[in-house]
């Protein structure tokens, strides 16, 4: 090994570029059939979309991810700074609680709340018992079929992403620079806008990004409330005009659209390094919150997981009870075991891919590089069932070719390969959802100052054992918060798993999906129950280990990482 | 920690191989089937096939992407045949080139010909009508007896509907511009639009809970719903909504009430081609057709086929004779004409 060393070393320093071009290339592949897909000759949409709906998709989408990304923000920071930095009662209980309704799918929450709120539901029936109103025209309630609504639902479901990902920075920030802050004069709240948060900027911008990607997405939620976004447009054209060509060139504008907005976030701090700015670490001091203002943070970050988690786990439940029945049991237990090990699988091999390319992008920094693991990221940014259709060409193109092929030189035939089985599931998983594990890994890798790569690297240690003794050690927590990040929304994912699966094959999301598109959720409430169930366990799990994985955990005295 | 990921990483795609090799390859009878229709509406079906046949049935239910799953698979799909809740979707399949004619004595001697392509390229298995649900407390007697009525000026702020861009409404504004042409169906789409109580929302069941609520008077849906609510144990609110409303069958003293299908038929790349027919031949026979008629409320394609006691109170109607593919053909124009009339702003 060690007389070898310079020779192996540039053997990997190959195998990292080449590697990472590899795998970009096999992931960007469905979403370039996206495009070809949207280069096939048909009718031409635009002049009537342009005339007609188009202006209200793109106001309505503008005005939902205005909404959604400044309630996330505002819930996610604010919720991450108080429990990172103060104590206060439930304090402990919040660092993972507020996780929960991560793993509550949107279209869930919706029904759930639309049966509440709506005219006929207990809430509106109480008022009007109460005040004596009897008919609708007497009184003004706000209307949960609506925009408002639909950003409400979205809002209460996917600030987590922001809390995880900014409680992450903060806690990777080291509280040498707050009190420097501190004790160069700022109050609590000046060290917080002009210190904490400029430092915890890339990791919130990736939680923002994804909540809006998610945001734009969306399907369930905006179809149910009758929301016309800019996604539901490109559905329409799919399904309505049978147009799938006019429909993958809407989401190309959507693709590049997203790309625009991440790029210039980028350009924004183009100049600015986050690297961690002292290798001093000690745990968090915790500022105690007494009186009202202890109320108020217990209140702040109680509300919203009781309104995002606990309330409609509720509702579900007292569903389950009615919808109860043995049969059903076995079936949903069977669909669970599906759901989590293709959830598993694909936040696994996610994961691996995402800290391979990271890396590589990391050690060698060619702009091919950086261009190629851009793209293979962009999967996130396409409504899930035109990347399925990008998806499903692709395979079929791989699984015919060497079929044809096989064919004309041997003389068999080897059939569809992929397509249609779970393995092309999993692979529809991995290029929709590799820009959540390859995002939280290259932010955390990016805080690791590259003194840290240069010392290993001087004392002989070659790139992958300098990432294996160093890096991964150091990013643990990211890592981990990536996996957990995956596994939910793979747990989640409907419309890839419906249009690639196998036969007779069934994951939860899909079992509930069949209830649920006909809006009888009730019959699928215990498979609904199950997938937030199921989806909680990682998530409060991962997260304890998130917290003792943060450096200078469980010691008070202050230690030295280097 | 790396060496664990790859452990992770080989056993994943180890377990990965084995599932897909052991999964469909068995060479036992069997029909594959891409199916529209949920499982749970469908299982009954299919299980009393198997049943009678020993033909084992294997299924995918997927709505949107079927065509283009068919279309990337080509010739090696293992798909037999496609089952849908609606003509549009036969229809697009067909204009796709992804479906082949077939034909036995028996398909032709249980479905009518208007309710079967010509060539077999599809089969109509049950039909449903497109409704009014209309208050029996706040509508007189024939106020509202066409669907002409849904945009006459006395409706105002009276009427709720689904989404304009549902299926179900895209294909009833198509009959409307088969009936009486583009401008006059645009004109009605727009005056349907004017008479709304409230923004398109919800389903056909959720338009019976509006008019409960009194929200509006008048709502469309299709048949089958109304015997769901009546008959909904677990949910018995929903007897009350369907309480509330009669149903009224629109346009009987001209051209009729429009119907839909669900629907069959056999792709191109059928491998079990003879299966498929089977069991296409099985769901236009007596006994599935009386699952249909009295699990989901439907009205069965076969001549002397019974119609649930339920259904069969709702009384006879003339239903639009319109050719279903007359209807399929212009369902392009009929959305663009939602988008033109802004329905669902």
């Amino acid at each position: 090994m060690a007389l070898g060393a310079k020779r192996v070393s540039l053997g990997w320093l190959n195998a990292w570029t080449l590697g990472t071009v590899a795998i970009a290339l096999i992931v960007t592949l469905p979403i370039l059939a996206v495009g070809y897909v949207g280069l096939t000759p048909s009718d031409d949409i635009w002049s009537h979309l342009v005339s007609t709906v188009l202006p209200g998709y793109v106001w309505t989408t503008l005005q939902l991810m205005a909404l959604v990304g400044v309630g996330t923000f505002i819930i996610g920071v604010g919720s991450a700074w108080v429990v990172s930095t103060c104590r206060f009662p439930g304090k402990r209980v919040f660092e993972w609680a507020m996780l929960l309704p991560m793993a509550m799918p949107a279209y869930i929450i919706a029904y759930v709340y639309t049966d509440i709120l709506e005219y006929a539901g207990p809430v509106q029936a109480m008022l009007r018992e109460f005040f004596g109103w009897t008919t609708k025209r007497e009184y003004w309630f706000p209307e949960i079929r609506s925009l408002g609504g639909a950003a409400s639902m979205m809002t209460l479901v996917l600030y987590p992403y922001v809390y995880l990902l900014s409680r992450a920075a903060f806690m990777e920030q080291s509280v040498c620079v707050l009190e420097a802050s501190r004790v160069l004069g700022r109050g609590p709240w000046r060290s917080f806008f002009s210190v904490a948060l400029p430092l915890a900027r890339p990791a919130i911008v990736i939680g923002l990004s994804l909540v809006l990607m998610e945001t734009l997405n969306d399907f369930g939620t905006v179809d149910f409330f009758a929301v016309g976004t800019f996604t539901l447009g490109i559905y329409d054209v799919w399904l309505n005009m049978n147009n799938i060509a006019g429909a993958a060139q809407l989401a190309g504008v959507l693709l590049l659209f997203v790309a625009f907005l991440v790029l210039s976030e980028r350009f924004g701090r183009r100049k600015q390094k986050f690297h961690h700015t002292t290798s001093k670490y000690k745990a968090l001091p915790g500022y105690q919150l007494t009186g009202a203002r202890a109320v108020l943070a217990t209140a702040g970050c109680a509300l919203p997981v009781l309104l995002g988690f606990a309330l409609p786990a509720a509702v579900l439940a007292s569903y389950a009870a009615i919808h109860f029945d043995d049969a059903a049991n076995a079936e949903v237990l069977r669909h669970a075991g599906n759901s989590l090990l293709l959830s598993t699988i694909a936040a696994t091999i996610a994961v691996a891919i995402g800290i391979f390319m990271a890396y590589a992008v990391r050690l060698r920094g060619e702009a091919v590089l950086k261009v190629m693991v851009r793209l293979a990221s962009l999967g996130y940014a396409v409504p899930g069932s035109v990347l399925a259709v990008g998806i499903m060409v692709s395979l079929g193109a791989f699984d015919n070719g060497v079929d044809a092929y096989m064919r004309e030189t041997f003389g068999i035939s080897t059939g569809l390969l992929l397509s249609g089985t779970i393995a092309a599931v999993t692979f529809g998983y991995l290029v929709r959802f590799l820009a959540l594990s390859f995002g939280t890994v290259e932010a955390s890798l990016g805080k690791i100052t590259p003194s840290m790569d240069g010392a290993s690297r001087s004392l002989g240690h070659g790139t992958f054992s300098t990432l294996r003794r160093i890096h991964l050690p150091l990013i643990r927590g990211s890592m981990l918060t990536a996996v957990m990040l995956v596994f939910v929304d793979c747990m989640k994912e409907l419309p890839i798993t419906v249009i690639l699966r196998p036969f007779n094959f069934h994951t939860l999301a899909t079992y509930v999906h069949q209830f649920a598109s006909d809006e009888q959720l009730g019959e699928a409430s215990l498979a609904a129950l199950a997938i937030v169930g199921f989806g909680v366990l990682p998530v409060i799990a991962l997260s304890i280990a998130i917290s003792k994985a943060r450096p200078g955990h469980g010691s008070n005295t202050e230690k030295e990482m280097s | 920690m790396k060496k664990r990921v790859f452990g992770g990483v080989l056993c994943g795609a180890a377990l990965l191989v084995a599932a897909s090799f052991s999964a469909d390859r068995a060479l036992a009878a069997e029909v594959n089937l891409y199916s529209g229709r949920q499982p749970f509406l469908m299982d009954p079906l299919l299980d009393a096939f198997t049943k009678e046949t020993g033909i084992k049935v294997n299924m995918v239910y997927l709505k949107k992407g079927m065509l283009e799953r068919l279309k990337s698979e080509g010739a090696n799909s293992p798909a037999d045949m496609i089952l849908t809740s609606d003509i549009g979707n036969l229809h697009n399949h067909v204009a796709a080139g992804l479906m082949q004619p077939t034909g036995s004595s028996v398909l032709a001697a249980n479905i009518p010909a208007n309710l079967r392509h010509p060539d077999g390229l599809w089969y109509g298995l049950t039909t449903r009508a497109r409704v009014l649900f209309v208050s029996k407390s706040r509508v007189k007697p024939g106020e509202v007896t066409s669907y002409e009525d849904l945009a006459a000026p006395h409706m105002k702020g009276r009427v709720c509907t689904r989404s304009g861009k549902h299926v179900y409404n895209i294909s009833l504004l198509a009959s409307v511009i088969a009936a009486k042409g583009e401008a006059a169906a645009e004109k009605w789409a727009a005056g349907v639009k004017a008479n709304l109580a409230r923004k398109p929302q919800g389903n056909d069941r959720g338009q019976v809970k509006a008019v409960f609520q009194g929200e509006c008077d008048v709502a469309l849906g299709n048949t089958y719903y109304m015997g769901k609510m009546v008959t909904n144990e677990k949910e018995p609110e929903q007897k009350d909504w369907a309480a509330s409303v009669n149903l009224v069958f629109p346009n009987q003293n001209d051209r009729g009430t429009h119907i839909n299908i669900s629907g069959a038929g056999v792709t191109k790349s059928a491998k079990n081609k003879g299966n498929a027919i089977k069991l296409i031949e099985f769901l236009s026979g007596d006994a599935a057709q009386k699952i249909y008629a009295e699990d989901n409320f439907e009205y069965p394609v076969k001549a002397g086929a019974k119609v649930h006691p339920i259904v069969a109170s709702w009384g006879t109607f003339k239903a639009d004779d319109v050719h279903l593919a007359d209807v399929a053909e212009r369902r392009k124009v009929a959305s663009r004409i939602m988008d033109k009339v802004k329905y669902n702003d």
